[in-house]
């Protein structure tokens, strides 16, 4: 079992979490006609909000109830309610999805009873609006908890009974947050392969995969329908992908008992063939050529990649289970996981990580640890790391502000497997450095081998 | 203390919008309520950490929960000739227990301990945000404390976000610079052409192409705040001899206060655009001279500045070709930079239509005399209008900052950023050459053409042009023969045959 510490320190540095909030609203654009809504000061939105959109390249709908100060003390109900009222005149979403901040979740106020007041002294005008509440202060969590709330608050709005009549080609997929919209997309073509409609919520691949549309959309445009969240409970079966959506999962077993099935995984080939398996037996159907033929194509970047990874030293900072994603697809090529640092250390899938220690800390202690590395795996704030240390960066996960494309990268299946592989190798050889006489000279120097030498950084 | 720091501000009697106002509308302050729903922008901590965070040198804290700093650094492109200590994130990142348990002073003092043992800056500036002061840390009181216990400066920034805009909290930023930075360091090297610039954010680097132009008249800058900053020179800024003054709504109570403390006087001018960079260079050497710099200098001012504009045309009339006729939508808070537009109208390029929400009364006549007809000014235009107008092609670019970015760029519409998220610089005579030669290229790029044209099939996936066909009888894959029957059919055809290319 891999041990989980906490590096004990007052200043946090170089952050390698997103807030909680944020995660909440991610999840949230990955449904159609949505307005994520924070309840909090207008720097909470507009810093979230630029995020986003350094990211994507998209324009984001992202809104606040703009607590002042006055507000602050007086209390935020009135504050939420024009935000909402405004927010359904303004762009008529079919979903507004509240998400809490550090401001009001620090005074403490009951929101849950806010928000029910708002909802019934408000009915007629909010009516064909669903509004959902996801508490999310920042000062806890961060992506991947606040995701987790969000779709599990969206799970709430499937009817609170066992469905009359189940429908056997449909399942549901809960995707994790780490999966890009093409993995989605892959998802759902695959899905579709054995004759299976899949509902997946949330969907971004539907929002946030760069199209333009032929009109000014205010909200978001694409992604899984209200309606068909509802239709979830008809499914015949549910999938799971990441140990933090093992919560909506079973939120959903007990509303409508659909089973499900959690994979901790989607990014290496024992998984793939267990996913592939499942989709089968649900259907009925064979595996479909195609589908046969990338699993070859997925032995063979296994087979010419292979090369590339064994015994390379690896330094990962990432989410709990994006980490434990990226840590067995480099174990399973043969690479050590030398370094993994992660945002929080709740997550029972930490314990998995194939590492002898999983630190839950930021980019500094990722840098202090990273030194003598072959490959920094995380986001974009790395780079910072990676050049002060002179190792290659893997742009993971969020934010990726400096690289076009994150969306339409494929990591899980046998095709995003497969192309991981490949973007991983070709790292390697653009990072290359021949040998020279000193270098190999019995002779050298030879020093200390890195284990573990922390190195200040140059400033 | 905080509130009547706030009421100070509100009541700048440099801010010419200001001045106009009657005794109760002053007293309420400029900052209006935001709607909630309906609002957009940053925050008084985002408006603080602006102006102070581009001091290269220094550490910057930001203490409360993780969103604050933990969203938002390491995304601004100011250029740092030194340190990069400014592009590292420090913050408390406080945790429900530290809150719930009152640790977030102690943590404060702990973390300001352990950036001091690690990184040794010359100073540390500690941002306070909601959450701490909602539960009333008190950082002023924590900052004096490590000051004195580690002998170094510790800078308290007490702009909690919710006190405010952005605009605000630049204000607020420029306070502490007073209460506790400038001045507090005697430099031995004062010479008499000695000047300060503030508001200038080196964005880009942008600041590298007009500071040789003081230099070759022998005027040091001896702070720039913030763009490429250190904090020595920023303590020492009250021994300048003048002031310039950029981008005049965020630091015009820093600038009018170091004139009443220190008799630093100040001008108001930009770097962006011909004239007014000539303008800045000539308005400094006047002040210095005017303080007992030697007179000659303002000979060898005008002399650089015949010679720079004279290069600058002949670069930007090379553009001429290109862009004469081209129509400009520029919306951008509020255009400060009349010669940047009147650059672009000098080599033929019509200004469609202009957002006047940051602009003063003076402003707008201005405008309206650029312009010859007020219909093309607008306050502010909802997402939605903006979109339809470029979408009508009532414009050939927009030139915005980039909140607005993908509107235009949705529209199918040339854009190019001229705010803080910018990647070419644009200042000075060289900068105005860039800008013009990045419009050309956006106009310009074969792009458009391509996204412009509709796809030849409609939105059902018919093809325009072509009866539609009926549906194909099922086609059984093991039929070879039906197979080889049917791919007859296009033997011979080219992908030319199939549409236009």
């Amino acid at each position: 079992m891999t041990m989980v510490t906490s590096i004990q320190k007052a200043a946090a540095i170089n952050p390698l979490k997103s807030s909680q909030p944020l995660g909440a609203a991610f999840a949230l654009l990955g449904i159609d006609a949505a307005m994520p809504l924070f309840h909090g000061s207008q720097g909470c939105t507009s810093f979230a909000l630029v995020l986003f959109v350094r990211h994507f390249k998209e324009t984001i709908p992202l809104q606040t109830t703009a607590m002042d100060e006055v507000a602050t003390v007086l209390g935020g109900a009135d504050n939420l309610e024009e935000a909402i009222l405004n927010l359904k005149n303004r762009t008529k979403p079919k979903l507004i999805g509240v998400c809490t901040t550090a401001l009001v979740e620090t005074r403490g106020e009951d929101l849950s009873s806010d928000l029910a007041n708002i909802k019934r002294k408000r009915a007629e005008e909010l009516a064909g609006t669903e509004v959902i509440l996801v508490q999310t202060p920042d000062f806890d969590g961060a992506i991947e908890e606040g995701w987790t709330k969000a779709v599990t608050a969206l799970i709430g709005l499937i009817p609170h009974e066992a469905p009359k009549r189940i429908i056997p080609n449909r399942i549901n997929i809960l995707p994790g947050w780490h999966l890009t919209a093409a993995d989605l997309e892959l998802l759902r073509e695959t899905a579709e392969a054995f004759g299976l409609d899949a509902i997946i919520t949330p969907d971004i691949s539907g929002a946030l995969d760069g199209t333009v549309p032929d009109r000014w959309i205010p909200t978001t445009y694409g992604g899984t329908s209200v309606e068909a969240i509802r239709q979830m409970g008809r499914s015949a079966h549910t999938v799971a992908i990441g140990e933090h959506m093992r919560t909506p999962a079973r939120r959903l077993e007990e509303i409508a008992s659909v089973p499900f099935s959690l994979f901790e995984t989607l990014t290496s080939l024992k998984s793939i063939d267990r996913f592939i398996a499942l989709l089968a037996e649900i259907s009925g159907r064979p595996v479909p050529a195609k589908i046969r033929r990338r699993r070859s194509q997925l032995q063979d970047a296994l087979l010419d990649g292979h090369f590339h990874f064994g015994g390379k030293r690896i330094a990962i900072a990432a989410e709990p289970d994006h980490l434990f994603m990226l840590a067995t697809f480099f174990s399973g090529l043969g690479a050590e996981i030398a370094v993994a640092v992660t945002t929080t250390g709740q997550s029972p899938i930490l314990e998995k990580v194939p590492t002898t220690e999983v630190k839950v800390g930021d980019l500094m202690d990722f840098e202090d640890l990273a030194a003598g590395c072959d490959l920094l795996v995380t986001h974009s704030h790395g780079r910072q790391a990676a050049e002060r240390l002179g190792i290659p960066l893997m742009r993971v996960g969020f934010p990726i502000f400096d690289r076009l494309g994150t969306q339409h990268k494929r990591t899980a299946l046998y095709e995003g497997t497969r192309d991981l592989i490949f973007e991983v190798a070709n790292i390697f050889q653009a990072n290359l450095h021949p040998a020279t006489p000193e270098d190999l000279n019995p002779f050298r120097n030879r020093g200390e081998h890195h284990d573990g030498d922390t190195q200040t950084a140059n400033h | 203390m905080l509130k009547a720091k706030i009421q100070d501000i509100f009541n700048e009697p440099g801010c010419d919008k200001n001045v106009a106002k009657g005794d109760m509308e002053r007293k309420k302050g400029c900052s209006k309520r935001l709607t909630p729903g309906a609002a957009a922008g940053g925050c008084a901590f985002d408006g603080a950490k602006i102006v102070l965070q581009p001091i290269t040198d220094v550490a910057h804290l930001i203490h409360g929960p993780l969103a604050c700093e933990g969203n938002s650094w390491d995304n601004r492109g100011a250029g740092s000739s030194g340190s990069n200590l400014w592009r590292t994130s420090f913050t408390t990142d406080l945790t429900e227990l530290d809150i719930v348990m009152g640790h977030g002073e102690k943590k404060l003092y702990k973390a300001i301990r352990e950036i001091k043992d690690r990184f040794a800056p010359p100073a540390i500036f500690v941002y306070s945000t909601c959450v701490t002061a909602l539960v009333g840390d008190d950082i002023e009181a924590v900052c004096r404390h490590a000051a004195q216990k580690f002998g170094l400066a510790v800078v308290p920034v007490n702009a909690p976000g919710f006190v405010g805009s952005k605009n605000l909290g630049n204000k607020l930023a420029g306070e502490a610079l007073l209460d506790h930075v400038i001045g507090t360091v005697e430099p031995d090297d004062v010479s008499p052409t000695d000047i300060n610039i503030l508001g200038e954010f080196n964005l880009s680097g942008e600041f590298w192409m007009v500071k040789p132009l003081f230099e070759r008249l022998g005027i040091r800058i001896r702070a720039c705040i913030p763009g490429d900053a250190r904090y020595l020179d920023v303590a020492a800024a009250h021994t300048a001899r003048a002031t310039m003054m950029e981008c005049s709504t965020a630091l015009i109570n820093l600038a009018r206060k170091m004139q009443e403390r220190w008799g630093i006087p100040f001008f108001e001018g930009s770097f962006y655009g011909i004239s007014d960079t000539s303008d800045a260079l000539r308005q400094t050497a006047r002040l210095l001279v005017g303080r007992g710099a030697e007179s000659d200098l303002i000979e060898r001012t005008e002399a650089l500045i015949a010679e720079q504009e004279a290069r600058a045309w002949a670069g930007i009339n090379a553009y001429r070709p290109l862009l004469e006729g081209k129509r400009v939508l520029l919306n951008t808070g509020g255009v400060k930079s009349w010669s940047v537009v009147s650059a672009l109208m000098e080599i033929g390029m019509e200004i469609v239509s202009t957002s006047v929400k940051k602009s003063t009364a003076e402003d707008k006549e201005r405008i309206k005399e650029l312009l010859k007809d007020d219909h093309h000014m607008f306050d502010a235009m909802a997402p939605r209008d903006l979109y339809k107008m470029l979408a009508d092609n009532k414009a050939d670019i927009m030139l915005s900052g980039g909140r607005t970015q993908f509107i235009a760029l949705k529209a199918k519409m040339p854009w190019l950023d001229i705010n803080q998220e910018r990647i070419f610089p644009y200042a000075g005579y060289d900068g105005m050459v860039e800008l013009v030669k990045r419009i050309a290229l956006s106009i310009h790029n074969p792009i458009w053409e391509q996204v412009r044209e509709p796809a030849p099939w409609d939105d059902n996936g018919h093809l325009i042009g072509r009866a539609a066909a009926p549906e194909p009888e099922l086609v059984e894959d093991h039929d070879d023969h039906f197979l080889a029957h049917h791919r007859k059919k296009f033997v011979g055809a080219e992908a030319s045959d199939m549409a236009e290319c």
